[in-house]
């Protein structure tokens, strides 16, 4: 649809859907599409300057993590990595008799549909809660694990509402206990310090677009000495450990957005944090309107809201008329009718979940950003109030929404 | 998904909204759970609808669907209304995505429930005339 208001910059709040690349990774990808553009298993001169590449890109990426340039796999991306890890940990413990996953009730889909085809396939899979506050109990975590029990995989920050879980703190647990342990981190990777070895973390999914890098190219971490099963069989790449030929031009992108990201890592959460904590005083001003998650432990770019009487969809497609991007939730809203899993998840009933907003920020945001939607949403959110039946009834007390607190 | 140009002109004007306060039939359907509910107010001269007005909460069909059954059963006869189809309230909105169907059987039933309430006020029962208009079930969209 045409943007029908006077300003046409576009605002983009919808970092954590995707991110634009930025231009040094764009310059840095650019030879490996036409001049180096060999096979990295090809054995002359064009092919060995393309194996050169992605060699040099796993040393940088392994150093920006704390792990061995061993341990870095290239995938194509967070989805297939979280597939890998979980299914394969999963496939390998079996063989130990060990069949029990644990997980969180607000992963990413990639985590939980993977999950559920796995308790279709014999495995049994406890579900954590994450609590009103979005965030995982370690100690929780330490009194699920059985026996049998195969992986703890719970998500480094959640993708709808940016909460960060603790991560050393159920990393040492599992270690301590020997089950091994994933870690979903491709919201968290260059907005939080992230070291595999300090935080005991076994096996770690990243993608590049979360950060300025390509979409379609991600990394499985996995720690020395596991040997997980394949998921895509084939050729030898990525030693015999995951066939395909490389996608050299996005791996060298994907170092370059990495190594930047946590180069100035401090930096844009002190910038981002301010930002965020203005837009979140500001948006709070609306009635019957809430902050998702907790306040403080979250991405220094993320705030979700709830707002009771109106639906997200609506808010979204008002904001884009004005320009700016945002979504409600994760980006499959449009498939499905269901509220999000994860506002469910913290104890929100289904009227009030219907009605979330997600705002995400990166280096390329600015306070002008945060001006425009303070500016824009109070009005909008005003305007669809005043036709909605639920809204009327809520205003007359005749509704009073209960939020779970647990 | 995408929503056909229609449809988002009708979202972003939608016509005939608010309340008659006078209204001649009220209806409401759909469910706060399911994330969309509709509200249509009926003033009846004759046997003609002279006006309508509708509230709704729910997502951009919702509110584009509401704005196009309002008008497409304006200056027209009960019974004429009565004809009003899901089907035609998305012909004339030149479509809608497969999960947004269920946005235009609540247009539709809205309106058979402002008719329904209609038929009550004046001591009539609906049933034999509008049909029965299914509740809407917590459960029926997959919650």
């Amino acid at each position: 649809m045409e943007n029908k208001t006077a300003s046409p910059a576009v605002v983009y709040a919808d970092n954590a859907a995707t991110t634009p690349v930025s231009p040094a990774v764009f310059h840095a990808m650019e030879p490996y599409f036409t001049q180096y553009y060999g096979n990295p298993s090809s054995i002359y001169s064009v092919g060995r300057q393309a194996k050169k590449a992605l060699e040099s890109s796993r040393e940088t990426i392994a150093a920006c993590l704390g792990a061995q340039p061993s341990e870095i796999f290239f995938t194509s991306g967070g989805s297939e990595s979280d597939n890998w890890a979980i299914r394969g940990a999963a496939l390998k413990m079996a063989q130990k008799g060990k069949k029990h996953i644990i997980t969180s009730r607000f992963e990413h889909h990639a985590v939980l549909h993977t999950c559920q085809a796995l308790e279709k396939e014999g495995f049994s899979v406890t579900y954590l809660d994450v609590h009103s506050d979005g965030i995982v109990r370690p100690e929780e975590v330490r009194s699920a694990i059985r026996e049998d029990t195969a992986l703890v995989t719970i998500m480094y920050a959640n993708n709808e509402i940016g909460t960060l879980q603790p991560i050393e703190e159920i990393g040492r647990i599992c270690r301590e206990k020997g089950v091994w342990f994933h870690t979903d981190a491709v919201q968290a990777v260059t907005h939080v310090p992230i070291d595999v070895k300090a935080q005991c973390i076994d096996f770690l999914s990243l993608s590049a677009h979360k950060f300025h890098g390509p979409k379609g190219v991600g990394v499985l971490y996995c720690r020395q000495g596991i040997v997980l099963p394949n998921l895509i069989h084939g050729g030898a790449q990525e030693r015999n450990r995951r066939a395909g030929t490389e996608n050299v031009a996005g791996i060298v992108g994907m170092a370059a957005a990495l190594q930047e990201g946590c180069r100035t890592m401090e930096e844009r959460r002190l910038r981002l944090t301010a930002m965020r904590d203005r837009l979140i005083q500001g948006i709070l001003q609306i009635p019957r309107s809430r902050l998702n998650g907790d306040p403080v432990k979250r991405l220094p770019g993320n705030a979700s809201f709830c707002f009771e009487g109106v639906e997200g969809e609506s808010v979204l497609l008002m904001l884009d008329m004005q320009g700016i991007c945002a979504s409600s939730g994760s980006a499959c809203t449009s498939g499905s009718l269901d509220p999000s899993h994860v506002l469910l998840a913290i104890g929100l009933p289904h009227e009030i979940a219907h009605g979330s907003l997600r705002l995400s920020f990166s280096d390329q945001n600015t306070e002008e950003d945060i001006d425009r939607i303070l500016e824009v949403l109070p009005p909008l959110i005003q305007r669809l109030r005043a036709m909605s039946p639920l809204w009327e009834r809520i205003e007359n007390g005749q509704i009073a929404y209960t939020v779970r607190e647990f | 998904m995408a929503y056909s140009e229609k449809v988002m002109e009708h979202f972003a004007n939608p016509r005939n909204v608010g309340e008659i306060p006078d209204a001649d039939g009220v209806g409401e359907v759909g469910n706060p759970k399911c994330g969309d509910i509709m509200r249509m107010y009926i003033k009846v001269t004759g046997n003609v609808i002279s006006d309508v007005k509708f509230k709704t909460f729910g997502c951009g069909a919702a509110i584009a669907t509401s704005s196009m059954a309002t008008e497409m059963v304006k200056g027209k006869t009960i019974e004429e209304a009565l004809k009003l189809t899901n089907k035609a309230v998305m012909e004339a909105l030149d479509g809608l995505p497969a999960v947004k169907v269920h946005c235009s059987v609540l247009a539709e039933q809205a309106i058979k429930s402002a008719v329904s309430d209609y038929y009550r006020k004046r001591g009539i029962d609906p049933t034999p005339i509008v049909g029965e208009i299914p509740e809407c079930e917590e459960g029926a969209c997959s919650l």
